[in-house]
């Protein structure tokens, strides 16, 4: 099962090469360097990006990352991993009678640069004498760490796992950002004066009382929990689609891949799980998923990304039983689904059909349906809202001192690491008002 | 279809595109090329007197990924053998004889030199001679060229001792780097010149090299000023052909114009024409793409020409003189405005920034609600390409402040969007001639001019 460690390696290295210093410059003299423009405007971070581009055409590229860096600290992350058909590209005016700029790849070549030269932000800020602890290394705890480094504080970052990075590091698929960028992403993040304790899990090797003793304030980024259960007969032989990215990150060679594998799910990380199955060897991939093509909840492009990769699709089909035999699965029980009413989502209710189950054969499932709602919510007795961590318009939580960001407050829009990043740009500038307030009043 | 064909002081060629005086025409076999893909006629690069070249003679201005926007030359008049030159055009002409060979000579300030050099010249059967009074580098430091050309005494006496042996026609080639080009003009004129050519390159430094600081191109370490030259030029070509066209000494001489400096395409060839050239000279752009280009510029200038209903060359020649003016001329009630076009507007907004930081302050962005808001007056945690788009304020010009400077209409990257609309004019006509004449003080004393103002309601703001 799976190819040798070079050929696994391969088939998910990083899908888009960096672009050519001529490429770059093409393009970045295609842009009409816009007044106000609407891809910053677009850019949850809202990077000047005009102005990174124009710098990128008069070969400033020092000054280019730099741009990018003023706004968004993880610019090698988003560049890859950002939607941008959704966010800056869809907003460019040159996407209106011809095509947008290639803001995203532009982005990563200013960030290369950056990397390959070590031109990163330096701290100038004096010592506050503050000290935060964030929890969890992801972007949002990288970017608020970060942030609030260069403001001058003292900031520790607890991560649970073995190396920071969150999802960057353990759930993106390789082929759009491989685990060095969000490593070294961490790296640039540590030279700010950032500790990151990898290792250490909150709430179990540190508790919240010992860190309230210690630091001014506490951050959460503490992302989503697992996937739920799908509550069917032979779950225990359904594999973790979180658990399969990562696999394939750590070592692709060693990861289990069927020749015939089901994906239950229509988001993005559905369609990683089985861009990966394919590319891994997989004979045939099919995504399974009981409502249609346009309820699906990944971005169009992934969509065409996936059927482009050659994965086949199930719509209106809704899993009821994994097929066992011997204990290894075999096949996926469905049943046929009939739309209705919009239900809560807002998308058209699927109602299982009785007696019109039907099987399609499989050796591998992997299900990827989103994430259970963060544990740290009820653990700590922090108010949620539908089910995620509430937090006020300053990223407080219902407990003074205690900051939330990232995927585990984004109870509404779609979670992604750029949301993630402003989350932890914003809640950096918001834990900085409070502790600079509180220096006032100490004097 | 449109008569290309000219007859330029007696130089006949099929059609009016000459390559200039130049490396395109440094020797028989590239003028064989040239004429085989359709080139009307060739001014052989300028023979004279011996001369050695250096390395790194060309330097370019090219602007984001156009290159060679304009081209700066260092490199001297031919350095091959004076009698291969003259053997080469003799055989070019027995090959070609429907082609314009032109012979472009410089030699030294000496009678029997340039009498020498006319008669070897006419030996060789070429129609006509072009006397280069331009050249900027190099040989005007040996008192040839532009020193010459600069100096219209120089030049009328030179074109004294040429004509006094000539027999076929003489074209004077002018320097562009002197304060008043109708001086030599004339001067070339009154010597009995058949024709004048112009312009000649531009003095220029191209650029200093950001790591060794050397000038760009670097000779050795060291550079000077080289002749500028191609498509960047061209404004400065067609005022001053304009000048020459509208005095009214040269003007009455009759003496025919071969016009160039920066001629890329066949639509600045029309423009050329309509200012009163009547032959065409192009280098700069055969030096990027080769001959071939010969074929656009007779094809689109044809196309043109039936558009426009012009039947032959001469017809085109001057045709825009008249519309040749001096501010003092110009109607001060003429109004005009810019008006964007919504349906067109990608809402870049540059023509917003570019009026409000530097013309007139007279674009408003009006939001989708339609008021008037600030730029960047959006939330910071607004974001998306739907709240991007959907939300982003268009530019709206104040018709009633724009005063039709023009510079949005510059700026806008899309075509058609802004258009500068006449506007009735609120006033009589006058121009400034007539105010100074006929209400002096108005032209003269600032009191006198509010009042002047606040009569005729012309309002500043």
């Amino acid at each position: 099962m799976g190819l040798a460690v070079r050929d696994a390696g391969k088939a998910l290295a990083e899908q888009l090469p960096p672009l050519t210093p001529n490429a770059a410059a093409v393009e970045a003299d295609r842009c009409l360097f816009c007044y106000d423009a609407p891809c910053t405007h677009a850019c949850p971070t809202h990077i000047n990006i005009p102005r990174f581009i124009k710098k990128i055409a008069t070969r400033n590229l020092r000054g280019s990352a730099a741009t990018i860096f003023a706004s968004n600290l993880l610019g090698a992350t988003c560049a890859r991993v950002c939607p941008v058909q959704e966010l800056c590209e869809g907003a460019c005016v040159l996407g209106i009678d011809h095509k947008p700029i290639a803001i995203g790849r532009l982005q990563r070549y200013a960030m290369d640069y950056a990397r390959e030269h070590g031109s990163y932000p330096t701290v100038k800020a004096a010592p506050t004498g503050r000290s935060i602890a964030v929890i969890g290394s992801g972007p949002a705890g990288l970017s608020c760490a970060g942030e609030l480094a260069m403001l001058g504080h003292a900031v520790t970052i607890i991560e649970k796992r073995e190396m920071p990075g969150g999802l960057s590091t353990y759930g993106i698929i390789a082929l759009r950002e491989p685990v060095e960028i969000a490593l070294d992403e961490a790296r640039m993040i540590q030279g700010f004066g950032v500790k990151i304790r990898t290792g250490l899990e909150f709430g179990k090797d540190i508790s919240l009382a010992m860190l309230q003793k210690k630091f001014d304030a506490i951050a959460l980024s503490v992302g989503l929990g697992r996937t739920p259960g799908l509550c069917i007969a032979g779950e225990e032989a359904i594999v973790d689609g979180l658990e399969f990215i990562e696999a394939s990150k750590a070592a692709p060679a060693k990861l289990s891949v069927g020749r015939n594998v089901i994906v239950i799910g229509a988001g993005n990380t559905a369609v990683d799980c089985a861009t990966i199955a394919k590319r891994l060897g997989a004979e045939r991939v099919t995504l399974v998923y009981r409502r249609t093509d346009r309820e699906m909840s990944c971005y169009e492009h992934e969509y065409d990304f996936a059927r482009k990769e050659g994965i086949e699709f199930r719509f209106l089909s809704q899993p009821s039983r994994v097929v066992l035999n011997e204990g290894l699965p075999v096949g996926l029980e469905c049943l046929r689904v009939e739309l209705g009413a919009p239900d809560a989502s807002g998308r058209p209710a699927p109602t299982p059909v009785t007696g019109s189950e039907f099987v399609i054969a499989a050796d591998q499932i992997v299900k990827a349906v989103g994430q259970d709602k963060p544990a740290q919510a009820v653990l700590l007795g922090l108010e949620t809202k539908k089910g995620f961590i509430a937090v006020d318009s300053n990223f407080q939580t219902s407990i003074a001192g205690i900051y939330a960001i990232g995927d585990c407050i984004r109870s509404c829009g779609s979670a992604s690491a750029v949301m993630a990043v402003e989350d932890g740009k914003l809640a950096a500038a918001a834990i900085h008002q409070q502790l600079v307030r509180a220096s006032r009043r100490s004097r | 279809m449109a008569d290309l064909r000219i007859n330029f002081a007696g130089i006949k060629s099929p059609n009016p595109f000459w390559l200039a005086s130049a490396p395109p025409t440094n020797s028989g076999a590239q003028i064989q090329k040239a004429f085989e893909a359709g080139w009307g006629g060739a001014v052989w690069k300028t023979v004279g007197p011996p001369v050695l070249n250096v390395s790194n003679r060309y330097g370019a201005w090219h602007s984001g990924r156009q290159r060679m926007l304009a081209i700066n030359n260092v490199e001297l008049i031919s350095d091959r053998p004076i009698e291969v030159n003259l053997r080469e055009i003799a055989e070019i002409k027995r090959a070609w004889p429907d082609r314009a060979v032109i012979v472009s000579a410089m030699v030294e300030s000496k009678p029997e030199a340039w009498q020498d050099i006319v008669r070897r010249i006419e030996d060789t059967g070429a129609d006509g001679i072009e006397l280069n009074y331009g050249c900027p580098h190099g040989m005007s430091e040996r008192g040839m060229g532009a020193a010459v050309g600069q100096v219209p005494e120089y030049c009328e006496r030179i074109t004294h001792w040429v004509m006094a042996v000539a027999t076929i026609p003489v074209i004077v080639k002018l320097t562009p780097n002197i304060t008043n080009i109708v001086l030599p003009a004339r001067a070339a004129v009154a010597a009995g010149a058949k024709g004048l050519s112009l312009i000649n390159t531009i003095n220029s430094i191209v650029g200093v090299d950001l790591d060794t600081l050397e000038l760009t191109p670097s000779i050795g370490g060291k550079g000077g000023h080289g002749g500028y030259a191609g498509p960047a030029i061209k404004p400065i070509a067609l005022n001053m052909l304009a000048a020459l066209g509208t005095d009214e000494i040269v003007s009455r001489s009759g003496v025919p114009i071969s016009g160039m400096g920066g001629i890329a395409t066949w639509a600045d060839a029309a423009q050329f024409l309509l200012l009163g050239a009547s032959s065409l000279q192009v280098c700069t752009t055969v030096m990027h793409y080769g001959y071939r280009v010969i074929e656009d510029l007779c094809d689109g200038l044809s196309n043109w020409m039936d558009e426009k209903s012009f039947k032959t060359i001469a017809d085109v020649t001057g045709r825009s003189l008249n519309r040749v003016s001096e501010f003092k001329n110009l109607d001060l009630s003429f109004r005009a405005a810019a008006r964007i076009d919504a349906e067109r507007c990608i809402k870049c907004n540059l023509c917003y920034i570019a009026c409000n930081d530097t013309a007139h302050q007279c674009i408003d962005l009006v939001s989708p609600h339609g008021a008037v808001v600030a730029p960047g007056a959006y939330d910071v945690r607004s974001n998306g390409k739907r709240e991007a788009v959907e939300t982003r304020p268009r530019p709206v010009v104040r018709e009633e402040d724009c005063v039709g400077c023009r510079l949005c209409y510059n700026v806008c990257p899309v075509d058609k969007c802004i258009e500068m609309v006449e506007l009735a004019p609120q006033r009589s006509r006058v121009t400034w001639g007539e105010l100074s004449q006929q209400q002096t003080p108005v032209t003269e004393d600032w009191e006198a001019m509010k009042a002047y103002r606040e009569r005729v309601g012309i309002h500043i703001h």
